[in-house]
């Protein structure tokens, strides 16, 4: 009797499980920006990734509506980001009186860095973020104050590198030194965090699809960073996200800019590796 | 005012401890083999109105994170993860119910349905959804009596 009832309970498990999947999958929209910028926004997932057979950007679960305030810059609220850090990129600051540009010329000399990034820097035997190689910049090269991990100029700064990028394919490199902050990262991705116990890897590899309350779960791609959060009105970084996601478990949350956070930046990059640069992307 | 408030307040609390045994703490709960919890945690009937206010609220249960039920239509944004709730009473006992909210990796062994009335083992748990550290006297996410109430509701979710 108790059997029987287990299997019947199992049974309807699986099959509203799979009927809900049906219902909610991400759409097969493609993804062509100013329609020129051909995106991938699903790719066969790389060899690392054991428990994906396809890698899909967080584009393709939103709405139309969401969708297409991505297709043009002059409907995408982050490309206000975008002009402003383009001003600043242009602006001497600090006490050696260089602008990023008396460096770097234009930010389209930066192309390609938002694809590698986050990386193994030689020099100071770590993995770098973009925030941080901003901030090395700034206080070793142009003698001025670091900007705040999460602050608005940062968050602008990190939506002009991305923005140069669009297009390119993500390619974070895994190996090598910057391995073993790789594997950190892939441990706390299936740690199950906080009071609700859940781990990133229970939302978005197991559920991405299905709907909790009235999100649509995507299997939370950090190609489209910084995304443009039409709830916040803001440009939200990578860090930014990542507090919310494990606060919402119930869980004492770590420090935007933490090695913990750096290390699972690397980690879900890599995640993404195959799909473009989307950032800034737009998101509900 | 405050005062008259607390002191209503107390008088509830003294009538309900009156009528009832002594409330199960979270550590103290008794599952058998299958994950079912055949004692009440309160010994007070659960409220299924107070139930359902329960798996509603964002803060307490939000059980329609997860789950679909079509008797709470009205309550908006149902989500999927979990399967429908429609006919849970006819699918399992009273026992089963109470496990299954307690704690349902006891049921269902590694479950990603949260435990909603379990006070250790977890890995940086937080107070509530403000980000910060918990107390160190962590309280259930839903009292005895609320996992009551709940229970009392699921009982009402028959088929039909
Ligand atoms: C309780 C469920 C849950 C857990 C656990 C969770 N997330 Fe999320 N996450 C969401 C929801 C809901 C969204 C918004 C919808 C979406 O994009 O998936 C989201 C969005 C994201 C996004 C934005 C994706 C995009 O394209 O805009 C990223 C990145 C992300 N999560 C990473 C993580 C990481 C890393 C963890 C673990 C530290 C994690 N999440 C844990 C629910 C969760
Ligand atoms: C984060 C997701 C989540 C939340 C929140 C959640 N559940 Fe569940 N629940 C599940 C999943 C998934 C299952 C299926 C069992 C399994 O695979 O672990 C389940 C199974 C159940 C079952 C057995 C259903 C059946 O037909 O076999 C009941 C009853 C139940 N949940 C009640 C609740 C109640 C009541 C709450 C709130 C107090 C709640 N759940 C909150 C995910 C969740």
């Amino acid at each position: 009797m108790r059997q029987a009832k287990r299997l019947v309970g199992g049974g309807a498990v699986l099959v509203l499980l799979l009927a809900g999947a049906a219902l909610a999958d991400p759409d097969h929209d493609e993804l062509i920006v100013n329609g020129e910028i051909e995106m991938i926004v699903r790719a066969p997932a790389p060899p690392h990734v054991e428990n994906l057979d396809e890698i899909i950007s967080g584009w393709s679960f939103r709405t139309d509506e969401t969708q297409a305030l991505q297709m043009d810059d002059f409907d995408n609220p982050g490309m206000l980001g975008v002009e402003r850090a383009l001003v600043m990129f242009d602006t001497p600051m600090g006490t050696a009186g260089q602008a990023c540009s008396s460096c770097h010329e234009t930010p389209e000399a930066l192309r390609g860095v938002r694809a590698t990034y986050p990386k193994w820097d030689e020099e100071r035997q770590t993995v770098q973020t973009v925030e941080m190689q901003v901030n090395e910049c700034l206080t070793e090269r142009m003698g001025a104050e670091p900007l705040g991990y999460d602050s608005t100029e940062m968050v602008d700064m990190s939506a002009l590198i991305a923005s140069v990028s669009r297009g390119m394919v993500v390619d974070v490199a895994i190996d090598g030194p910057a391995q073993s902050t790789w594997e950190k990262g892939r441990e706390m991705y299936y740690t199950r965090f906080g009071q609700l116990e859940l781990a990133c890897a229970n939302c978005h590899e197991d559920n991405a699809g299905r709907m909790i309350r009235a999100d649509h779960l995507s299997q939370g791609q950090i190609n489209g960073f910084p995304a443009y959060r039409l709830n916040n009105a803001a440009l939200i970084s990578v860090h930014n996200r990542f507090r919310g996601c494990i606060r919402d478990t119930r869980a004492e949350t770590f420090e935007v800019g933490s090695p913990e956070f750096v290390a699972l930046e690397l980690y879900v990059a890599s995640r993404g590796n195959g799909l473009t640069v989307e950032g800034p992307s737009v998101r509900n | 005012m405050t005062g008259t408030w607390r002191l209503a307040a107390g008088i509830v609390a003294v009538a309900t401890v009156a009528s009832a045994q002594a409330v199960i703490a979270p550590n103290a709960v008794e599952f058998d083999e299958y994950g079912e919890v055949a004692q009440s945690l309160t010994g007070v009937p659960g409220n299924p109105d107070a139930g359902k206010e329960v798996m509603a609220t964002r803060s307490l249960g939000n059980c329609v994170a997860c789950h679909q039920v079509t008797a709470m239509a009205d309550v908006p944004f149902h989500g999927d993860v979990g399967p429908s709730l429609d006919g849970v009473a006819d699918r399992w006992s009273e026992a089963q119910l109470r496990g299954i909210v307690i704690d349902a990796d006891r049921t269902f062994p590694d479950s990603i349905m949260p435990a909603f009335y379990k006070t250790d083992g977890f890995t940086r748990p937080g107070d509530g959804y403000t980000g910060k550290a918990a107390p160190a006297d962590l309280p259930p996410i839903l009292s005895a009596q609320q996992v009551e109430d709940v229970v009392a509701y699921l009982m009402t979710l028959h088929d039909e």
